[in-house]
């Protein structure tokens, strides 16, 4: 059994984080190592760079942890990401190709409207010119018409008609003109009048409705009069006055002309104020039925129904909102605690926590338990543990340092890997950063073998690409320490050039992949997609 | 409903007298005029020439015949047949004439619209205007008759004068803002004057009887503008129709927007009635089960017969896309007509011919749309009631009433293809043209017990 171990920064300190550890059981495969991808155990994430680098997997589990990773679904979970971010990127194009479409169009439009403005002006002045012209025109026929008259141009009738007012016609002078405007006055006087006499009966209608209103709302109120004085509000004290108020200006208005602006301002703020001791006398009866059931008062029981519906519909609300405030709380708290180990490693542990079922409801399901039981130990354990990695580490780096020499002259068909070698190696030192380093504790689980880390610093520097995989592959293979159960993630090696939101979120995905074989191709993808099957992931790590 | 004999016409010209005792109509050059519930001829008259126009006198004492190829008018009388009287406007030549509201004066707009000749029936004198302006609609007289408003283009700036039509005296003269005027018209009660542009650019103004500017509205620039307005019977709205398919009613306090109407090909909402022409197979209808239009009234069994079905929301209608580049589009609304008791609003839109859309102008809202077979053409409400007649240059007449909607097919030897139509005022006959006949429908059949009228092709 493999332990995975990672191990966190050195300046975080440990209890804050959850420490998984992951034990695989099951055989490996010869055809999984092609990678070994190994969950990432929530590493509480500083923005720095991860320091340390982890080890997961020795020789002895490199079988074992390549039975944990699933590798096609961290390749189709791969692919799905970079062509969702194509995707992404393609629509973004789009979305800049049709803003630029609309501003060429608004442009020509607006040239558009220029252009018939400078044509309807040209257009107008054309017709002017033309009209003038066509006006001499008419003047030079009517001239000639005119000078015809005598020819042609007459009435030829049997008799006159009388008119039809039987009236005599009558000469046009001053004085008909001044009768004619009079006239014309005089119609549109009674236009206006019969107008306004509509509007005045209207507005009659309307007061008269107001009024109404207003009389039934104080009738309303005033049954209320007595209870509502025990509890001595100020509104109430005017409800009785307003309603004295009112009755006498009832009787004004109905003697003064309504029109009245004074009367008609009374009128309105009278109404007014009616609605609001109104509104707020429903609001008391609103609180006085919830004590109705308390006190019993029979008076209220008619109103207390219709009030207690609405005290019912007002109390479901507050229940509403209070299960929403709840729930929202119980997710805040959750992020909370979750935050404090960092996004990566929650998502890590969920994700491993999938894994991990799976493997466990295989073979390990009765150990869980004990597991959980055991894991505050394991934590502990963990930070001795974390300083021995250190060490560890420190020596595997030797190690790998040895090895390296002895590829760069073994291989030499693996040339662009060295390059790669190189990368896997920062690959390594940058995810130690992350594997830091919940670690299980369990009796079983095995700590992993010191991966050596290269210096945090070229941790920094590594790309999110997928380290030559057959580069890692080689490296882990011949590396028999480091290729078991150490994984390259990708994407945790530079959380400050990575999205801190993938890694985090799909921080379950992340894995180390390894490559187990030189030559393989889909070894040590990075893993986004599968899950470290060797890891534990304690539940009860999650705050 | 009864269909009276058809009857030979030309040109369209028939018309009732106000006081709808007396049908005139053309032939020719012969005019006659016959009773309108016997539909006997009781005058004859024969003019120089082809009639082109036919008017009767506010009091339905003459009738006015004008000849505009000869530039002649000639007036009858129908208390005194022998009576005559001729009007030539001679080398002025004549493209309208119309009576005076005191039916004691003619109005004869000369060639090129060089002038307006008042010319009067009890005196001897004759007036002139100048500066008509030829336009759709130059000339409105208000419904009392006391004023006449006449469009005058001087100076290239557009001008309205009012004449107070018992002496014609000048009452006010005033430009309007106008870049173009197309048309004015008085509100029934006289006291407003609506005057709208060119459709060239939306713009419709409202003046008062003494020549303020009440308002201007317009509703958008650039595009054509205005292709039809109506006023309400209560003078209450004023309705505008444009080349962008919408009506928009203005109200008459403020003279702002209260609503507009859009014309969409698509009805929606189930809540408007779509009553569809549909053609009534006589062979299958034995096995027809289809809705029974409660309303529809079976014609008279001849050619085929169509029937009115209610489509269920949502029903697209029939569009025309009109021609591009040519003046004077089939699109927008170019048919607008208020009901008498002001509850209704009937529009057709240009580019949906084949329909007609009601609304309800309580609520302010479409009421029903008629969808009919071919393009409608003409429509006409009854004077009395809220009743709609439409011909469509079929041979069938529709009706639509609040109760629902009828298609009646006009029999008739030939086909009798219905080109326009014309109320009598009491909104109980029905005058149907074709080009070369007409026929007079009766509505009300209780109270024409024992009336005999044209026997052939009588139907009750």
């Amino acid at each position: 059994m493999g332990e995975w171990m990672t191990v966190t920064d050195p300046d975080l300190s440990s209890e804050s984080k959850n420490i998984c550890q992951y034990t695989s059981e099951t055989k490996m495969s010869p055809s999984s190592l092609y990678s070994q991808q190994v969950l990432c155990s929530s590493i509480p994430l500083s923005k720095n760079v991860h320091s340390f680098f982890s080890a997961f997997c020795t020789e002895e589990n490199i079988e074992q942890s390549i039975s944990y990773l699933d590798q096609e679904q961290l390749e189709t979970s791969r692919r799905e990401m970079i062509g969702l971010q194509e995707r992404d990127r393609q629509l973004q194009c789009k979305n800049r190709n049709l803003h630029q479409l609309l501003k060429n169009e608004k442009d020509e439009v607006q040239k558009l409207q220029n252009i018939i403005a400078s044509r309807a002006t040209q257009y107008n002045h054309d017709m002017k010119r033309k009209e003038r012209e066509y006006n001499k025109l008419k003047e030079r026929l009517h001239q000639l018409v005119m000078n015809k008259k005598d020819k042609k141009i007459a009435m030829e009738v049997l008799n006159y008609v009388g008119r039809a007012d039987g009236k005599r016609g009558s000469w046009r002078t001053g004085k008909t003109e001044a009768r004619n405007e009079d006239e014309m006055y005089k119609i549109l006087l009674n236009d206006y009048e019969y107008r306004q006499k509509q509007i005045l009966m209207e507005n009659a209608e309307l007061k008269k409705v107001l009024q109404q209103m207003k009389k039934e709302m104080i009738s309303l109120l005033s049954p209320q009069k007595q209870k509502p004085r025990e509890r001595a509000d100020d509104s109430t004290g005017t409800v009785i006055s307003d309603a004295e108020e009112d009755a006498g200006e009832l009787s004004r208005e109905s003697m003064w002309d309504l029109s009245c602006e004074t009367v008609r301002e009374q009128l309105t703020n009278s109404i007014r104020k009616q609605w609001r001791i109104l509104k707020s006398h429903v609001e008391k009866l609103d609180n006085q039925v919830s004590k109705v059931h308390l006190e019993g008062f029979n008076d209220e029981d008619v109103i207390s129904r219709q009030d207690h519906e609405q005290e019912t519909e007002k109390l479901e609300l507050e229940i509403q909102q209070c299960k929403e405030m709840i729930k929202t709380q119980q997710q805040l708290l959750q992020q909370q605690l979750a935050t404090a180990c960092d996004d990566d490693t929650t998502s890590l542990l969920r994700d491993c926590y999938l894994l991990e079922e799976k493997e466990r409801l295989k073979e390990e399901w009765s150990l869980f338990k004990e597991q959980k039981k055991n894991f505050e130990k394991e934590r502990r354990s963990f930070t001795e543990a974390a300083i021995r990695l250190g060490l560890e580490r420190k020596a595997f780096e030797e190690e790998r340092a040895s090895w390296l020499k002895q590829q760069f002259l073994n291989m030499t068909t693996f040339d662009h890997q060295n390059s790669e070698n190189m990368k896997l190696f920062s690959a390594f030192s940058g995810s130690s950063d992350r594997d830091s380093l919940t670690v299980h504790s369990r009796p079983r689980q095995k700590k992993p073998h010191g991966v050596s880390n290269g210096s945090p610093v070229c941790t920094s520097k590594l790309t999110k690409s997928l380290p030559a995989s057959p580069s890692t592959s080689d490296f882990c293979q011949t590396r028999s320490c480091a290729s078991e159960h150490s994984s390259i993630n990708v994407l945790n090696i530079t959380p400050e050039e990575t999205k801190p939101n993938p890694v985090g979120r799909e921080g379950t995905n992340q894995k180390w992949s390894m490559a187990s074989r030189p030559g393989s191709q889909e070894g040590c993808h990075s893993g986004r997609s599968s899950t470290c099957t060797n890891s534990h992931v304690e539940k009860d790590d999650l705050p | 409903m009864n269909f009276s004999e058809v009857f030979k016409l030309s040109s369209l010209l028939c018309k009732f007298s106000p006081d709808g005792k007396y049908l005139a109509s053309c032939v020719q050059y012969r005019l006659v005029i016959r009773d309108v519930n016997t539909l006997q001829i009781l005058q004859l008259y024969t003019c120089l020439d082809q009639i082109q126009h036919i008017e009767w006198s506010a009091d339905s004492l003459f009738i006015l015949c004008a000849m505009y190829k000869r530039g002649l008018v000639q007036v009858w009388s129908l208390e005194q047949p022998e009576w005559h009287c001729r009007i030539d406007e001679g080398s002025a030549g004549l493209v309208a004439s119309c009576w005076s509201p005191d039916g004691r004066h003619i109005l004869n707009t000369t060639e090129f619209h060089l002038r307006i000749t008042v010319w009067s029936l009890c005196t001897k004198s004759v007036s002139y205007i100048k500066y008509p302006k030829a336009c759709q609609q130059g000339i409105t007289f208000t419904r009392d008759g006391r004023y006449m408003a006449l469009a005058e283009r001087r100076d290239c700036k557009d001008h309205v004068s009012v004449f107070v039509c018992s002496d014609w005296q000048l009452l006010r003269h005033f430009d309007t803002e106008t870049q173009d005027l197309a048309g004015i018209e008085w509100a029934p009660n006289g006291c407003v004057l609506a005057v709208w542009d060119t459709c060239l650019e939306y713009k419709v103004l409202l003046y008062s009887l003494d020549g303020r500017l009440l308002s201007a509205y317009c509703a958008y620039e650039w595009s054509l503008g205005v292709k039809s307005v109506a006023w309400s019977p209560s003078s209450q709205f004023l309705a505008v129709g444009s080349y962008d398919g919408k009506v928009r009613i203005l109200n008459h306090v403020t003279w702002k927007m209260i609503t507009e109407f859009g014309h969409p090909a698509t009805i929606n909402n189930p809540k408007i009635v779509v009553y569809k022409e549909a053609e009534k197979n006589p062979r299958l209808a034995l096995g027809r089960l289809a809705f029974p239009p409660p309303r529809a009234a079976a014609g008279p069994a001849s050619t085929t017969e169509s029937k009115y079905e209610i489509a269920s929301a949502p029903v697209s209608l029939q569009t025309l896309k009109p021609i591009a580049d040519r003046a004077n589009p089939k699109i927008g609304i170019g048919a607008l007509a208020f009901s008498p008791d002001n509850y209704f609003l009937a529009t057709r839109n240009d580019s949906v011919p084949n329909a007609v859309w009601i609304w309800d102008i309580q609520k302010l809202r479409l009421f029903v749309v008629l969808e009919q077979l071919s393009p409608v053409r003409f429509f006409q409400w009854d004077p009395q009631q809220p009743r709609l007649a439409i011909c469509t240059g079929g041979g069938k007449v529709y009706l639509w009433s609040p109760a629902g909607c009828v298609s009646v097919q006009v029999p008739g030897e030939g086909d009798f293809q219905v080109l326009s139509l014309c109320w009598h005022f009491s909104g109980d006959s029905l005058a149907l043209l074709s080009k070369d006949h007409f026929c007079l429908c009766f509505l009300e059949t209780e109270e024409r017990v024992g009336t005999t009228f044209g026997r052939p092709g009588d139907h009750t």
